[in-house]
């Protein structure tokens, strides 16, 4: 039981674990893991109140309709896995900045969620135009050797580390 | 493959968040729920990330392509194209790069407490991902499509048998781990 406690396992073990997680998935499920339609059916359900029919008339919408699916309750899993992960081993914990972020960037939350923000938005827009996500691109997509999937986990990474360069060097001086 | 689990539609939504659980406490104990792990990855100071993800795709590329050989599963690989890939992988990377937190994770770490996950990155990718569905009619005329490959996989590619390519991969996977390992990462 003390192993439920300790707050980091190996990268080995946690990866191990996710690639077993996936034989799961793809014979229980029939589908690889992955997570960036969740937010585009979530936005779908959002514009579906406030516009109603027309929302779901969208090209794309017709595609990913704003329902809840099995990839959809499965970022909700992911969020109360975490949150029993961390509660159990004592690290959960209410936090606007992150000390990497606050020590470069200082430690305002009004700048820390204004960059959050917008890499959110072009993250959420480019998981959609590249078709997937880390999860679903750079584990699911590159253990089934998909060569889309090999191409997104390679410019999203050269693309990533760049700008995180670029804003730390920047930014910090 | 067992297509009466396959198609039961409760049953699978009970599955997708019992898997969702158990990959969320993984992320979360091997740290990459936190934006210092994969701010870290990518400013090459820390590779918590980048051996999580290989150690993922070596066992689960051997488990998939195993039971596949067993007519366990089938594939699903993603079509893709170069407008599709290398663009949609540019801009998600720079996404990526401010926020700090991928898709996933970014659920992981609004789980263990973390607030800009929640109101940045979860908020803001809702509104990413409804901004590209409006714009995908547009995008889809323009970019797309551009230099599609469709479900192409790297044996297809290659024109040989699937163990030809897990074989040799799974041992440069393996080859890059050992590496990291001796550099002190």
């Amino acid at each position: 039981m003390d192993d439920v406690i300790i707050a980091r396992w190996s990268p080995y073990v946690v990866g191990a674990g996710i690639g077993i997680l996936s034989w799961v998935a793809f014979l229980l499920s029939n589908r690889p893991i992955g997570c960036s339609t969740a937010y585009v059916r979530s936005s779908g359900m959002i514009e579906k109140v406030f516009r109603g029919k027309k929302a779901t008339q969208k090209a794309y919408y017709q595609e990913f309709t704003p329902t809840v699916d099995w990839e959809w309750m499965l970022v909700v899993g992911i969020v109360i896995g975490a949150f029993i992960s961390s509660v159990l081993s004592g690290h959960f914990q209410v936090q606007w900045v992150p000390s990497k972020w606050a020590e470069v960037m200082g430690s305002a939350v009004s700048i820390r969620w204004v960059v959050a923000l917008v890499g959110g938005i072009v993250m959420g827009f480019g998981a959609r135009w590249a078709g997937g996500c880390t999860s679903g691109h750079g584990i699911s997509g590159a253990l089934q050797l998909a060569v889309s999937s090999w191409l997104v986990f390679l410019c999203l990474f050269i693309s990533g580390i760049i700008t995180a360069h670029v804003l730390f060097a920047g930014w910090g001086g | 493959m067992l297509k009466n689990v396959h198609s039961r539609k409760g049953l699978q939504l009970v599955l997708g968040l019992f898997i969702g659980i158990a990959f969320g406490f993984l992320l979360q104990k091997g740290g990459v729920t936190n934006y210092n792990i994969i701010i870290g990855q990518l400013l090459l100071i820390d590779f918590t990330v980048v051996k999580v993800m290989l150690t993922a795709v070596l066992v689960g590329m051997i488990g998939i392509y195993g039971l596949r050989s067993l007519g366990l599963v089938i594939l699903h690989p993603k079509p893709g194209s170069l407008g599709a890939s290398v663009v949609g992988g540019l801009i998600f990377g720079v996404g990526f790069g401010l926020l700090g937190y991928c898709p996933g994770t970014v659920a992981g770490a609004v789980g263990q407490g973390s607030l800009d996950a929640l109101f940045g990155g979860v908020v803001g990718m809702l509104l990413g991902t409804g901004l590209f569905a409006a714009m995908y009619p547009m995008l889809n005329r323009s970019i797309l499509q551009r230099g599609s490959f469709g479900t192409l996989t790297l044996p297809e590619l290659s024109r040989v048998h699937a163990w030809v390519i897990v074989i040799p991969l799974a041992g440069a996977l393996l080859f890059i781990l050992l590496m990291l390992e001796r550099a002190g990462f």
